[in-house]
């Protein structure tokens, strides 16, 4: 299972990207698109809509089971990709670079700090595997 | 304490991603849910379904037990016979649906779903006339059943088995001798919609005949397959799955399956209450329905009417991998049940648009 190490992550297994400019894209790890399987159906906010940290703004469908997907941060959607609703099996092909779900215009960056580094996301799965 | 089956290893070594269901480790998928899904559609798939419960029924009175213990007509069957059959309670509620398999006039198989082994077997005690000459033995954990399915499944056995089994008729078994192992019971049933069989063989034996076929059926695109695959399959050829579409609760009138129930044999257990159910009318039916907007409907989504209010519910639901579309099986008020009706389905707090549809969603084209 693969972890970028220049990304941050949540324990609900979302990471994050800082692009520069207030701005982060969010999407769902490798350990999460492996615990789903195959992908089949993925429902996203409207660009303008605004979120929170740790609240449920999308859905991930599999075959066989539904799970919210949470902001790891508060803002404003920026954009949303949206050739990957059409696609949502490529999610479990690629789900750092063509699979990120949204990008978010910060609130508030200090909850940026919140957010786990590599190295404790790495723990966090050990220890969920355990 | 969850159980595992004699084929656990095999799982584990090619790296099945297994999950506890009805009191046993189970694989859910090895590759993934569709991969195994398509593998069975287009070649074979092979299923480790030995959670399965067998209870073995013998002695002189086993075939008058039999016709009242299930709704089926047990005495129309012959010897390599088998029949799928209901197990129903006084009330005309579902305890279980079963196969029964005759291998002679003095015995008889069987196969109960694995979450019902322990009821149904209180179920068959519980009925048991005292006088009955008839020896009933819970044999489930001595038997191992694998389901190898899928168009190509007769010719991956072919070399194995030391039977003809392509001239054994649907719902027909012969007992040989599959990759060295004596007295292996293979019978031409399935639960996925496609050509296949499923074998019974001693469970020591197990890991042999698994390893056997699917070294065979490698180059003939065989797959192991799980229990999700095995969910949507039977999901596509709308096979009913116990605790889902059939309870101690719904009557198999209303759940389609009265072709199942022979009403005009002699009295069994159920019978008086189906009556009076059929002349009564039914209020509610089993239906197909596909998703007309994004998402999935799943088991337990409520089916809402044009007012808003709760008239039914999902049975069970899912993508489709053949039909590439959300699809699933609900009870509808019976006005609600025509195919081309649409009605609403409340998925997290939001009416998405659904159509009654006709089922099975995929049928196997027969040459």
């Amino acid at each position: 299972m693969e972890f970028p190490d220049d990304l941050k992550y949540t324990k609900e297994h979302e990471w994050v990207k800082v692009l520069g400019d207030g701005l982060v894209a969010i999407g769902i790890t490798d350990f999460a698109q492996d615990q789903l399987g195959d992908i089949v159906y993925l429902e996203l906010p409207e660009e303008g809509e605004t979120v929170e940290q740790g609240e449920p703004f999308g859905v991930v469908e599999s075959v066989k089971a539904v799970s919210d997907i949470y902001a790891a941060v508060s803002g404003t959607v920026a954009e949303i990709n949206d050739p990957l609703t059409e696609t949502p099996e490529n999610l479990n092909e690629d789900c750092y670079e063509e699979g990120w779900l949204i990008k978010v215009r910060l609130s508030n960056p200090k909850e940026l700090d919140r957010l786990l580094t590599h190295a404790q996301y790495q723990a966090f799965i050990k220890e969920q595997e355990a | 304490m969850t159980k595992r089956t004699p084929l656990y290893e095999e799982h584990v070594k090619l790296g099945a991603k297994m999950v506890p269901f009805a009191g046993y480790e189970m694989p859910v998928q090895y590759t993934g849910v569709i991969d195994e899904h398509n593998a069975v559609r287009q070649s074979a798939g092979l299923f480790d379904v030995s959670h399965m419960g067998e209870f073995e029924f013998l002695g002189p009175h086993a075939l008058p037990f039999l016709d009242y213990l299930t709704a089926n007509d047990v005495v129309k069957l012959t010897d390599g016979q088998a029949q799928y059959s209901l197990l129903l309670n006084e009330q005309g509620g579902v305890v279980d649906d079963i196969l029964v398999y005759r291998i002679n006039e003095n015995h008889f198989l069987m196969v109960v779903n694995a979450a019902n082994i322990e009821k149904d077997f209180k179920w068959v005690h519980k009925n048991q006339p005292t006088q009955a000459k008839v020896e009933v033995n819970n044999i489930s954990d001595h038997v191992c059943l694998l389901a190898l399915q899928g168009p190509r499944a007769l010719e991956i056995l072919k070399p194995l088995f030391d039977e003809p089994m392509e001239s054994v008729k649907p719902f027909h078994f012969v007992v040989g001798a599959l990759a060295g192992e004596e007295n292996c019971i293979v019978a031409r049933t399935g639960y996925t919609g496609e050509d296949g069989v499923e074998i019974f063989c001693k469970s020591p034996n197990a890991p042999a005949v698994w390893q056997a076929l699917l070294r065979e059926g490698k180059e003939k695109g065989l797959k192991p397959a799980g229990l999700g695959a095995r969910d949507t399959l039977r999901l596509e050829a709308r096979l009913s799955l116990y605790g889902h579409e059939i309870t101690d609760e719904t009557n198999p009138l209303e759940a389609g399956l009265g072709w199942v129930v022979k009403m005009a044999k002699g009295n069994f257990i159920g019978k008086q209450a189906l009556e009076k159910i059929k002349a009564r009318g039914l209020q509610r039916r089993l239906v197909g329905f596909k998703m007309a907007e994004p998402g999935i409907a799943r088991e337990g989504a409520v089916v809402l009417n044009g007012d808003k209010q709760p008239v039914g519910k999902v049975t069970s639901g899912s993508f489709s991998p053949t039909l590439n579309q959300a699809i699933g099986l609900a009870y509808l008020p019976a006005a609600m049940s025509e195919i081309g009706t649409k009605f609403s389905i409340d998925i997290r707090a939001k009416g998405k648009l659904a159509e009654v549809v006709a089922t099975p969603f995929y049928k196997r084209k027969t040459n």
